[in-house]
């Protein structure tokens, strides 16, 4: 019988398949942990006295409440933020304690789990692959099936390298056509998750076919994979091709030699058969994209920046929802003026992504009162990015270069933006105080906040693309 | 975990659509290494005002809201991060069960694992209880049924296996344990093995 990949994956993976009184018990080959979801999952190993299962197959990095300023990172000053502090000391404990591989704050290789990952060659087709974080859906742009699990369910993997799982329904999304000049990636999902809905994805796992997908790159099907979760789904996934295999040959974690020849074989009968069946099918235009911008306080609230913020008579919530953003209905989105812009996180925190914001800023300046900040995703972007003088082309910019993390993302480790401010992000979320009590976010792609930042106001890119 | 079988109690409504796991707890009390304590930390940015001090118009701070185990949440509610810290505050406040339209998938999952009972029901039964606040229901977890006040029972699905769980008090993590030969098999035959 046809099988989408989904179902491939996860057949490969049934250590006992699941039964109408109890779930499947599902084998996870990779499990990758940080310091905000875990403290509470070792401590449920202390108190039963369990070692961590597979120490093989569990790899531990620092990424939120990490600083981002070069003199916490590396000049021996201490963690300014007390309880960011407590929290990855407890953490290096954690990880000595149970002898899991841990990339530690200094370490050139530490990043966000979710960039670091694919960056080593960690991440690979047909893995089942969890962490607790709901943007470990990236991964499913290799073919992998990747979730966001909570902290009980990180014990349940410490201890037993499986996780009680109901097989989820599927869900295509088929995007198809030639994106236009300056349409990104980041604004091909804000379309799908503005189509499907902030629920829509819910008990889904999402497929993104068609040949928009087929022509993404490794970096921009991995900021579509990102934001399934805000469409509800917990995970996406993306066939593997050969894109894929030329993105993995050689990384560090990756099959080598014979071992590789192997791999990709079965690689290749990943994909979904001909004829195969999904739960839900949704199709998107690619050719009628253009760049995004979210107005509202979640992410399927998204416009094309040349349009107004839509009326919806009647609606309380949404009305709440515009008043915490200092917006009308109506109200042109160019017009919001900007205070800060952030680039950086798991979404668009990758090399492509700094060199889209390049593009945009060599030879100009961020406007007069904007705060530019830009943060690799992980310590190899940063020597990469500063290999390619990118660093030089935003400090000429005027804006400032960190070290790697989540940073303004969430604002855990003290990046945040002051009430009030509107922010232009290559993040994931718009939610209220998502990036500090009462900022306010715009999501937009790498070249949108370049541009925006250039001009002090919510900027279709492509007005500044030669 | 404490076992649920008969929940009684009066309903507590917040009618907004979409509450993400970011307002129910924001991310800047995540640094915690801890599970204790979080229900003071519950809706934090609704809750409190700039100095720290109640809201006194915000549901949660109201008399009438005090020692309600039922919260009644617009569509959608939980929907973003993973963060087990949702429920844990929730719970740690006092709710046992969230009814609504919709639950997101991670944060009714880590509901199921702390005791706090996720329930969906219809459009019809959900705009009732966002118009009636403050009433009292019950929630049988061993009939699946909802009971509203004037004697109608609505019946509301729950996972076989977690309902068996919360019923009798049973951790999940037994369950796994037992099965280590089943998985000692799957690596073998899968050539899964750890390396010696």
């Amino acid at each position: 019988m046809a099988k989408t990949m989904f179902e491939k994956v996860w057949e490969l993976h049934e250590v006992v398949p699941e039964t109408a009184d109890t779930p499947a018990v599902l084998f996870i080959d990779l499990h990758l942990t940080h310091e905000v979801t875990s403290p509470q999952a070792f401590t449920l190993l202390r108190e039963k006295g369990l070692p961590v299962r597979r120490r093989d197959l569990t790899f531990a990095t620092m990424d939120h409440s990490t600083p981002t300023t070069t003199d916490q990172v590396f000049g021996g000053v201490p963690i300014k933020l007390a309880s960011a502090r407590g929290q990855v000391e407890q953490f290096e404990r954690n990880c000595a304690d149970f002898n899991v591989e841990l990339l530690g704050l200094q370490d050139h290789k530490r990043g966000i789990v979710h960039i670091i990952g694919p960056e080593m060659g960690l991440t690979q087709p047909g893995k089942t692959i969890v962490c607790g974080d709901s943007h470990t859906s990236t991964h499913g742009a290799f073919g992998a099936l990747a979730f966001g699990i909570g902290s009980t369910e990180v014990g349940h993997v410490f201890a037993t390298q499986c996780l009680l799982q109901r097989k989820a329904r599927t869900m295509a999304v088929n995007v198809e056509g030639t994106l236009a000049p300056g349409v990104s990636a980041k604004d091909v999902v804000l379309a799908i998750i503005n189509e499907i809905g902030v629920s829509g994805g819910t008990g889904h796992v999402l497929e993104y076919r068609g040949s928009t997908i087929r022509a993404m790159s490794m970096e921009e099907r991995m900021t579509v994979c990102n934001m399934s979760i805000e469409a509800g789904a917990r995970a996406g996934m993306i066939a593997p091709d050969e894109t894929t295999f030329a993105y993995l040959q050689g990384r560090e974690r990756a099959p080598q030699g014979a071992a590789w020849d192997a791999a990709v074989a079965a690689w290749r009968n990943l994909a979904t058969d001909e004829g195969a069946r999904f739960d839900r099918e949704v199709h998107i235009d690619a050719t009628k994209i253009r760049p995004m911008v979210t107005y509202g306080t979640h992410p399927g609230m998204s416009i094309a920046i040349g349009d107004t913020v839509p009326v919806r008579e009647g609606d309380a919530v949404y009305a709440a929802s515009l008043a915490y953003m200092g917006l009308q209905p109506g109200q042109a989105v160019t017009d919001v003026p900007v205070n800060v812009v952030f680039v950086g996180s798991c979404t668009n925190g990758r090399l492509s992504d700094l060199e889209e914001v390049a593009s945009v800023l060599r030879g100009r300046k961020v406007a007069p009162g904007v705060h530019m900040l830009i943060v690799p995703g992980s310590q190899q972007v940063k020597r990469e990015a500063e290999a390619r003088g990118l660093h030089e082309v935003f400090a000429a910019a005027g804006a400032e270069w960190r070290e790697s993390g989540c940073s303004m993302c969430l604002g855990m480790n003290g990046d945040t933006v002051a009430k009030g401010q509107y922010c232009v992000s290559t993040s994931n979320r718009n939610f209220e105080g998502r990036q500090g009590v009462g900022s306010r976010t715009l999501l937009a792609s790498p070249l949108t906040a370049a541009a925006s930042a250039v001009t002090g106001r919510v900027t279709d890119p492509r007005s500044l693309l030669a | 975990m404490e076992p649920i079988r008969i929940l009684r109690s009066r309903t507590v409504v917040m009618a907004t659509t979409n509450i993400d796991t970011d307002q129910i707890i924001p991310a800047r009390f995540l640094t915690t290494t801890t599970k204790e304590g979080l229900g003071a930390q519950l809706f934090a940015d609704w809750r409190y005002d700039a100095s720290g001090a109640p809201k006194p118009d915000f549901i949660l701070n109201t008399p009438a809201a005090q020692g309600c185990q039922v919260l009644v949440a617009g569509r959608n509610i939980g929907c973003g991060s993973s963060r087990e810290h949702a429920p844990w505050a929730l719970v740690d406040f006092g709710f046992r069960a969230v009814i609504s339209t919709e639950i997101a998938d991670i944060f009714r999952n880590n509901s199921l694992k702390n005791g706090l009972l996720p329930v969906i029901v219809d459009t019809a039964t959900h705009e009732w209880l966002l118009a009636n606040p403050g009433v009292e229901v019950t929630l049988d977890l061993e009939s699946r049924e909802l009971g509203l006040p004037d004697g109608r029972k609505v019946t509301f699905p729950v996972e076989a296996f977690a309902r068996f769980c919360l019923l009798n008090g049973t951790d999940e993590l037994g369950y796994l344990l037992g099965q280590g030969d089943a998985i000692a098999a799957y690596e073998a035959r899968h050539g899964k093995q750890a390396a010696a």
